[in-house]
């Protein structure tokens, strides 16, 4: 709680997070054509918000990440992925086929596929360390 | 020009490589952990240098968000809810010469690995080929290592998903039961209470 008073740990921190959340999203975005993908910008958007929470405080950091989105979101990106697979079944595919995504060209088809499996993997790896820091961090010294 | 660049860059390797002996004696010996866990942090990011020197950024990118940054902050919080000191403890024999022993099978198992970047080591030879040729033609992607992680090996991915998906369960059952304990307004508090203090 004292760190909120500390001018410079504040004003870098507010110079950062942004940066560190948008490279988290270049980096889930990109991933098909740069390095990285949903595991990497899972933990890069949870470690901006992490950085958020050592500065402003856990309080203010759950009332922009309430701890209801990030127990949803855990769940969220595996189902996303699961759906994608099953998705593809449904479209005469075999499970996590992405080709059968678009029966026009089935590079778009891999293309979407992997662009929405990278979300639910970012998804559920990004609440997943939120979720564990909000468990430590919140627990009272015994 | 390229041998010129190969000999520099095995100097930063073997600068890291010593580098990462140093912090790794420094945290054995240290008593005060809070530095101890630092350095661990600073451990993940020389490991994070090394793996970037070869060539494998997605790993770089991996050991330094959750190696240098999260672990440490998670430790800090351990540290937080414990003691920042470790007890003073005899010096055992026993287990310094078990560490020794499998240290030194490991090093003597490294001696039948292929050398690093060797093409024609078994890993190179199997189906690489074919992911390479295939992420191009089948994909139309320049990231090889994305087409084998989403699409190659998705069942995998899934898997290793589902894994996280399960320590992320796994955190909140065990460590949110005893909170909600402390809120009289919860009824199911008994309910959690048993399973988080049974494991």
């Amino acid at each position: 709680m004292r760190m909120r008073e500390k001018v410079l740990p504040r004003v870098a921190a507010k110079a950062f997070i942004p940066l560190i959340l948008l490279f988290g999203l270049y980096v889930q975005f990109h991933g098909d054509f740069g390095p990285g993908g949903g595991f990497q910008a899972g933990v890069i958007f949870a470690a901006g918000f992490v950085l958020f929470g050592l500065i402003f405080g856990l309080e203010t950091l759950q009332q922009v990440v309430p701890w209801s989105i990030v127990e949803r979101a855990v769940a969220l990106g595996l189902l996303l992925y699961g759906g994608v697979g099953v998705t593809c079944l449904l479209r005469g595919g075999n499970f996590l086929e992405y080709n059968a995504l678009d029966h026009h060209s089935s590079m778009h088809g891999q293309h979407l596929g992997l662009l929405l499996i990278e979300l639910g993997v970012g998804l559920t790896v990004a609440a997943t360390m939120l979720a564990i820091f909000y468990a430590l961090a919140g627990r009272e010294r015994a | 020009m390229k041998m010129r660049r190969q000999v520099k860059s095995m100097w930063i390797e073997i600068l890291i490589f010593a580098l990462l002996i140093a912090t790794a004696v420094t945290i054995a010996t240290l008593r005060d952990l809070f530095a101890a866990a630092m350095l661990s942090g600073i451990f993940s990011l020389l490991c994070a240098c090394l793996f970037t020197l070869m060539d494998a950024v997605d790993v770089a990118f991996t050991e330094a968000a959750v190696g240098a940054g999260i672990s440490t902050v998670l430790m800090l919080g351990a540290l937080a809810l414990t003691g920042s000191r470790e007890d003073q403890q005899p010096m055992r024999v026993g287990p310094f010469v078990v560490v020794l022993l499998t240290g030194a099978m490991l090093l003597y198992g490294t001696l039948d690995m292929p050398s690093y970047g060797d093409p024609a080591a078994p890993i190179h030879k199997h189906v690489a080929p074919e992911y390479i040729a295939g992420t191009a033609a089948e994909f139309g992607l320049p990231n090889i290592v994305t087409a084998i992680l989403g699409s190659y090996r998705g069942f995998d991915t899934l898997g290793e998903t589902a894994v996280i998906f399960t320590a992320g369960v796994g955190v909140m059952a065990l460590l949110l039961g005893r909170r909600r304990r402390r809120d009289p307004l919860d009824s199911e508090a008994p309910c959690d209470d048993t399973q988080g203090g049974s494991v």
